[in-house]
């Protein structure tokens, strides 16, 4: 059902349903500074702050994404996907990593934008937002979610290294806290949060997000005129 | 042409209206009440919902805001876990203060929509359903508005009963709405009154992402919205495309 993903084999065939957190990383909520008290927000935020990434945006291994035409840079937004196994429903955080089946790397690109009140889709759900793989792996073929080094490269070089941890929900507090009003059935994705200071790429670039034990995610930015 | 998906007799069946009822695809002639109603489509996409699209609502909501043709639409998105049958019961919480209706009609893609200008735009459209998309107004953070806690609830998003094929609309902006609360009318309103058409909202969509067939676009609400209660029937109707029956149930989430 979902985009054209080499990641459609049993029993982690993606559902196209790719959920994500904003401001699950400490670093990046404590960035916002007292800004999260003012207008418009008004209270920092008390449930997980979630969006969506729609099947349009949804890529694969080695895809070439569009610059659009006016955006100098987008955000690279290296994140944790938690592959669904098993329809989780108000499950409680000690129960909710059983329901992962695997892991996978996904890049949340957007438009750089400031405001987090509501900001346009147009900037995080253009065609091709959203590369993932280069595959699921199983659950176990980590230690500890929440501990997992990530690191983006541009053109072969570090320009971010970050980890999975540090987080305002670890990931299966997350999971829990999403199941307690939306079900996420199996094959959907939960991205467990960006790190502080995103990096900026442009079109031209070879991107590559890799995470601890899952491999390498590279895909390549190309300008709109050449698409 | 009309169709709908329903459970019935252990297996999930295509049917037609019927002056009875409905009809399966194997002939079989049912009383509405005699079958489980399901959401119209078998494959859902991507469900695109929009804020304020209607200038009336706006006004309702706040007096400072406005919301005009030349304003980007507010649009946010929505996960097919929150979908539901007619005649379905969706879950009110108990510590709800504010729940409320939200009577819009959905447009189904039926044809890949990629940069397709407004004039041309109706041609993608499969066809027309109802939506009753809830709202809990107590979750509403001012973060990534609306948030899903408010809007993405398993249930919440009540659809059908019928898909009713874009050649029986000719026009989309000329449909009356109208909500009923356990038979009193709430809200009423008409397509006309969108600020950003159906044609209008295929066009800015597909500049930037690709519409493809069971994409659905919930399309705003008019003024008229009230708080809701356990128990309550709400039946949103649109002109010419269906009417969708609702009831709100308790729920206590389970102790932990």
């Amino acid at each position: 059902m979902p985009a054209a993903l080499s990641l459609d084999f049993a029993p982690w065939r993606l559902s196209g349903t790719v959920v994500g957190a904003l401001l699950n990383h400490r670093a990046a909520l404590a960035a916002l500074g007292d800004a999260v008290h003012a207008a418009p927000y008004k209270a920092p935020p008390k449930a997980p702050v979630l969006y969506v990434k729609p099947r349009n945006t949804q890529v694969g291994q080695g895809a070439r994404v569009v610059v659009p035409a006016g955006v100098p840079e987008l955000e690279v937004g290296a994140a944790l996907g938690l592959v669904i196994g098993q329809s989780a429903c108000r499950v409680r955080e000690d129960e909710a990593l059983a329901r992962v089946a695997g892991l996978v790397i996904v890049a949340d690109l957007s438009v750089p934008h400031e405001s987090f009140y509501r900001p346009s889709v147009r900037l995080k759900a253009r065609d091709g937002f959203c590369p993932i793989g280069p595959r699921v792996w199983p659950l176990s073929t980590v230690k500890d979610v929440d501990a997992l080094c990530v690191r983006v490269a541009v053109d072969g070089r570090t320009v971010h290294e970050t980890s999975t941890g540090e987080r305002v929900r670890g990931a299966a507090k997350l999971l829990a806290d999403v199941s307690a009003f939306m079900t996420l059935a199996p094959g959907d994705v939960l991205l467990t949060g960006v790190a502080a200071g995103a990096p900026r790429v442009a079109a031209g670039h070879a991107v590559s997000v890799a995470i601890e034990g899952l491999g390498t995610l590279a895909f390549e930015l190309v300008p709109e005129e050449a698409a | 042409m009309r169709s709908a998906r329903v459970a019935f007799d252990g297996a999930i069946h295509d049917a037609v209206p019927h002056a009875d009822g409905l009809q399966l695809s194997d002939g079989r002639v049912l009383a509405e009440d005699a079958v489980v109603w399901l959401p119209p489509l078998a494959e859902v996409g991507t469900i695109i919902a929009l804020g304020l699209n209607y200038a009336d609502h706006v006004k309702e909501l706040s007096k400072e805001l406005t919301q005009t043709s030349k304003d980007e639409p507010l649009v946010f998105l929505k996960t097919p876990g929150s979908l539901i049958g007619h005649r379905a019961h969706t879950r009110r919480p108990v510590d709800a203060s504010f729940m409320h209706y939200e009577c819009e009609l959905a447009v189904v893609i039926g044809r890949r929509a990629r940069r397709v200008k407004a004039a041309d735009a109706l041609a993608h459209v499969q066809g027309y359903t109802v939506c009753n998309d809830y709202a809990i107004r107590d979750y509403l953070e001012n973060w990534y508005r609306p948030n899903l806690r408010v809007k993405n609830r398993d249930g919440a998003t009540v659809l059908g009963p019928w898909l009713v094929s874009a050649d029986e609309v000719p026009d989309p902006q000329k449909l009356s709405l109208r909500t009923t609360v356990n038979g009193r009318v709430v809200q009423q309103g008409t397509t006309a009154n969108m600020i950003h058409s159906v044609a209008a909202l295929i066009e800015y969509l597909s500049e930037f992402m690709t519409l493809e067939p069971g994409d659905i676009i919930l399309t705003g609400t008019p003024e008229g919205t009230v708080n809701c209660n356990a128990g309550d029937e709400v039946v949103c109707e649109i002109e010419g495309i269906g009417r969708l029956v609702n009831t709100l149930v308790a729920d206590t989430p389970p102790a932990v």
